[in-house]
């Protein structure tokens, strides 16, 4: 028996589970996809929000303002990369100005440090691209952006560095209670642990149904992106909101850590039978372009690398949904903006939480916060690369030109910890194929290097798991097994 | 120091290593990001090449080959599987390999020849979900043609370039089937020969104006949606058809790879995304020259070849000191021509010139005019987007000439 199963490995349960590594307790993390950080992780602003948004004295406001402050030590002890770049709201007419003004107030009683309302020629000066009509901005210097998936990669891994069990492709089915716990039941597989956490995103209500708390509903609200390429990046430093209004929190525009420019998101309220319709659409794309050209000038939609859409899961309280209907067992629900950045201390006050319900947590003496960079050969001197090519020859082998990634790095993502079984899980890791050419050139290198290091043939190679194959058989083979 | 560094060893590379040497230079080096030279022309299996060329037709592998045996003959030096990182104005070229590690490489003059890459899906902004199943064409022909495996079953091609028709056919042979060729535009981008023998001969239906929509299919793709679009190139809705299929291959463009350009400091050209060049292909950067595809992009290798011994005699002139006589012209283009290549002339002599045109025409004069007055006029029945034109200059028409005009008059 395990003593703690943490169902679903987005942030949240990454996170958690780090966090539960800490002490002596046996943990299981399980995900119904075939790689980590696959729900609203996957596909999110990246933005550490310095956390004047949420209401004063919510769960949100609390936890936001308390998880960005911590967000910084966790990123440099996962080796994940972090920018402090700040954010600005910003106004272009009255009602945006007194709306500034109260979220100014907000961000004061809820803990934000270093609030400071910019006028127009401050702005400008400090962003020269922001629209000229802009006429005023709320600055919080101590906004941040972080890339959700690596961070959720490198938590799930040093979990696993200190001794956490992952089980892909584990979608849970049922929870039964059994004596001292609960089992957790997918298939014909199944685990049993004294604690159970539910951070199963927009699925979180099936899963607290499971155990018959009904309290909460959990529904999709679509959000669709466009991203650009590396030379388009530097546009603005800070990520540029618009004020929120009546019409919604608006298209943000965005640096990401990588250096691409990051647009979006749209919002969109859907249906709780969607839950799995992750399509971008047409008028989402309208918006997007026309609403990012009205923020900030110069935006080159020409250079788009990619679009795609993320869900964000909705609980029906309006607020965080942190509750533990039954012993043992705790929910972490209705997790969406900010919930990337409350993430480290939603995880701390999951561990306060169990705590508080008698179970022992017994210090871990061995463990270690510290897991090595993802990108260290990346970021190397010259002299430190070479260092390194002479030690392994395949380092010196680059596989994704756009990205200049390396066949070493490749193979070291692949055989670390969360490894990476698909394609899509090697581009998040190593960022090969992410690129200009979105893998136009390396993917049928990074099949074949997969199906080497894995042991399977070509055509069992997949984009992200289940029946997402490449190839479906060897040339004059088609049609032979119709 | 050495003489020549060349970058990238397909037909473009290789043609002006060999013109290179041919013109004296002996301290060449070819390097090349793959694990042999020949560039793309290895995964092009069908024939076509070399008709200009060599008189006869030759499959993409047997054209590159009899550049390679030149290479070899003329102990030619290369490096594969080696990775261009950077080029710096002053003529640095920092490399990296699994044998020599991160190096660089100093040289008296440069010759540019790393090709292109296509446009990807991302640039499109198709609506819809994102599964396995869509690639580019020419990844796919990497998949059949050199690693032996079939990415597709039931397939959809958007956009009728060059290499989604040959992937049309090729998908055919091996088995699959190919429902249909999208076109945005109202004509097709590819050379008239490959619509005949790759999808007319095929049956493989060519719908002109037409283009994807949606994407459909969660994990593998189940299907597009595909629509006729107006004037303006926006989908009708009514039109909106589904088509089920488990592959679609995107032949939507290709872009000249001009990264390291960029980094060195090189002018591009808006239109073309190549190197603004001279008669000789040389950049605006002294001693660094352009040529093939990653100059703009041809539909026929031979130009390829052709372009390229420009560039590697020009190299060569330049490294052993000589010039000729020089003058100071730039070319103009109407729009209904996109551009031509050179688009300056700082050296009289004889010019070859190439261009493009913007859409299709019939019965048409190429007029080039310097200051108001026609100094050279060809006509032709048919001219199209896919299919490259040239003009002779001769070097008695460049006599006290600062500007030409290319126009295309429709008669
Ligand atoms: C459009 C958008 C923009 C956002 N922008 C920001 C931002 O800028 N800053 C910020 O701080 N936050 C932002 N957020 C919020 C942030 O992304 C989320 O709060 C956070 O990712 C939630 O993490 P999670 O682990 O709770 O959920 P998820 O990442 O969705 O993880 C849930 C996991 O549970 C698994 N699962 C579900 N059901 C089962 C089952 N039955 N069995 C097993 N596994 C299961 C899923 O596969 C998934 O991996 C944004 C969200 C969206 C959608």
């Amino acid at each position: 028996m395990y003593d703690c199963v943490v169902i679903g490995a987005g942030v949240v349960g990454a996170m958690t589970a780090r966090e539960l590594s800490k002490y002596n307790l046996k943990i299981c993390i399980v995900d119904k996809e075939n790689d980590v950080a696959m729900g609203a992780t996957k596909a999110n602003s990246a933005i550490v929000h310095a956390g004047f948004d949420a209401k004063e004295g919510s769960l949100k406001a609390r936890l936001n303002v308390q998880g960005s402050k911590m967000m910084e030590q966790v990123a440099a002890d996962l080796g994940v990369k972090y920018i402090n770049n700040g954010s600005l709201v910003i106004g272009f007419n009255d009602e945006d100005k007194k709306t500034i003004a109260e979220l100014y107030e907000r961000g004061k009683n809820n803990g934000v440090e270093n609030l400071e309302i910019v006028d127009k020629k401050r702005l400008h000066e400090i962003e020269p691209n922001v629209s000229g009509n802009a006429v005023c901005a709320l600055y919080a210097p101590t906004g941040s952006i972080i890339c959700p998936y690596e961070l959720t990669i490198a938590a799930v891994g040093n979990a696993m560095d200190n001794g956490a069990e992952l089980k892909l492709n584990f979608p849970v089915e049922k929870i039964d209670v059994i004596d001292g716990g609960y089992e957790v039941v997918s298939g014909r597989e199944k685990v049993e642990a004294r604690m159970v956490i539910n951070a199963a995103g927009l699925y979180s209500d099936k899963i607290a149904a499971m155990v018959g708390d009904e309290s909460f509903t959990v529904h999709p609200r679509r959000g669709e992106y466009i991203l650009l390429d590396k030379d388009a990046g530097t546009l603005v430093n800070r990520t540029i909101f618009r004020t929120p209004s009546k019409m919604g929190k608006g298209i943000l525009v965005s640096p990401t850590v990588d250096g691409n420019l990051l647009t979006g998101p749209t919002s969109e309220d859907m249906d709780c039978y969607e839950k799995g319709n992750k399509d971008t659409t047409a008028g989402g794309f309208g918006k997007i372009i026309k609403e990012a050209m009205e923020n900030v000038d110069g935006v080159q939609f020409r250079k788009t690398i990619t679009s795609f859409c993320g869900l964000r899961a909705v609980g029906s309280t309006g607020d965080f949904i942190i509750t533990s209907p039954k012993q043992g067992f705790v929910n972490a629900a209705g997790i969406e903006s900010p919930g990337l950045s409350a993430s480290p201390a939603i995880a701390q006050y999951i561990a306060e939480m169990l705590k508080e319900q008698g179970y022992e947590f017994e210090e871990n003496k061995d463990f270690n916060p510290k897991r090595a960079p993802m990108h260290h050969f990346r970021e190397a001197s010259i002299e430190e690369k070479n260092e390194i090519i002479k030690k392994d020859k395949s380092f010196g082998r680059i596989i994704c030109r756009c990205e200049t990634v390396t066949e070493g790095e490749i193979l070291q993502a692949i055989r670390t910890n969360p490894k990476p079984t698909d394609l899509d899980g090697v581009k998040r890791r190593t960022r090969a194929q992410m690129g200009r050419c979105q893998g136009g050139f390396c993917m049928p290198y990074i099949v074949n290097l997969l199906a080497k290091e894995m042991n399977v043939p070509v055509e069992a190679v997949t984009k992200c798991g289940g029946k997402s194959v490449v190839n479906f058989s060897k040339t004059k083979e088609v049609g032979a097994n119709d | 120091m050495t003489d020549l560094v060349i970058i990238g060893g397909g037909p473009a590379g290789m043609s002006a290593a060999v013109a290179a040497y041919e013109s004296g230079i002996r301290d060449i080096l070819i390097l090349e990001r793959d694990d042999s030279l020949g560039g793309i022309l290895k995964q092009c299996i069908h024939n076509g090449f070399g008709l200009h060329k060599f008189g006869e037709e030759l499959t993409g592998p047997e054209y590159a080959w009899k550049y390679e045996q030149r290479v070899h003959e003329l102990g030619i030096e290369y490096k594969l599987n080696t990775m261009v990182l950077s080029v710096s104005p002053d003529k640095v070229i920092t490399a990296t390999n699994t044998e020599d590690g991160i190096f660089t490489v100093e040289a008296k003059a440069i010759i540019l020849a790393m090709g292109c890459r296509e446009r990807s899906k991302g640039a499109l902004n198709i609506a819809g979900s994102r599964p396995a199943g869509i690639f580019s064409a020419g990844t796919a022909q990497k998949f059949v043609n050199m690693e032996g495996y079939m990415p597709g079953k039931e397939v959809v091609i958007l956009g009728s370039g060059d290499i989604g028709l040959i992937m049309a056919r090729r998908m055919t042979l091996e088995g699959a089937k190919v429902k249909a060729v999208c076109e945005l535009m109202p004509y097709s981008g590819g050379l008239a020969r490959n619509i005949e023998q790759c999808l007319n001969d095929f049956d493989i239906p060519l719908r002109l104006s037409h283009t994807v929509v949606q994407i459909h299919g969660k994990e593998r793709l189940e299907g597009v949606t595909i629509a006729k679009v107006d004037e303006r190139r926006q989908p009708i809705a009514e039109t909106r058809e589904f088509i089920p299929c488990d592959t679609l291959l995107l032949s939507v463009g290709l872009i000249p790879e001009n990264e390291l350009s960029l980094g060195a400091g090189i002018d591009l050209d808006p239109v073309t995304n190549g190197p603004v060049v001279d008669q000789d292909r040389q950049t605006c950067i002294e001693g660094i020259y352009s040529c093939g595809n990653v100059l703009h992009v041809h539909d026929l290798v031979d130009y390829v070849s052709e372009e390229a011994e420009i560039a590697g005699k020009s190299a060569a002139e330049y490294i052993s000191g000589m010039s000729g006589e020089k003058t100071n012209i730039t070319l103009k283009t109407d729009g209904k021509i996109r551009y031509t290549v050179p688009s300056k002339i700082t050296s009289k002599k004889d010019v070859k010139v190439y261009f493009r045109v913007a859409d299709v025409y019939r019965n048409v004069k190429i007029n080039v005019l310097s200051g108001g007055e026609v100094i050279f006029s060809k006509k032709k029945p048919k001219v199209a987007p896919g299919e490259m034109e040239t003009v002779m200059l001769k070097k008695d028409m460049l006599e006290n000439v600062s500007e030409l005009s290319f126009e295309l008059e429709v008669m």
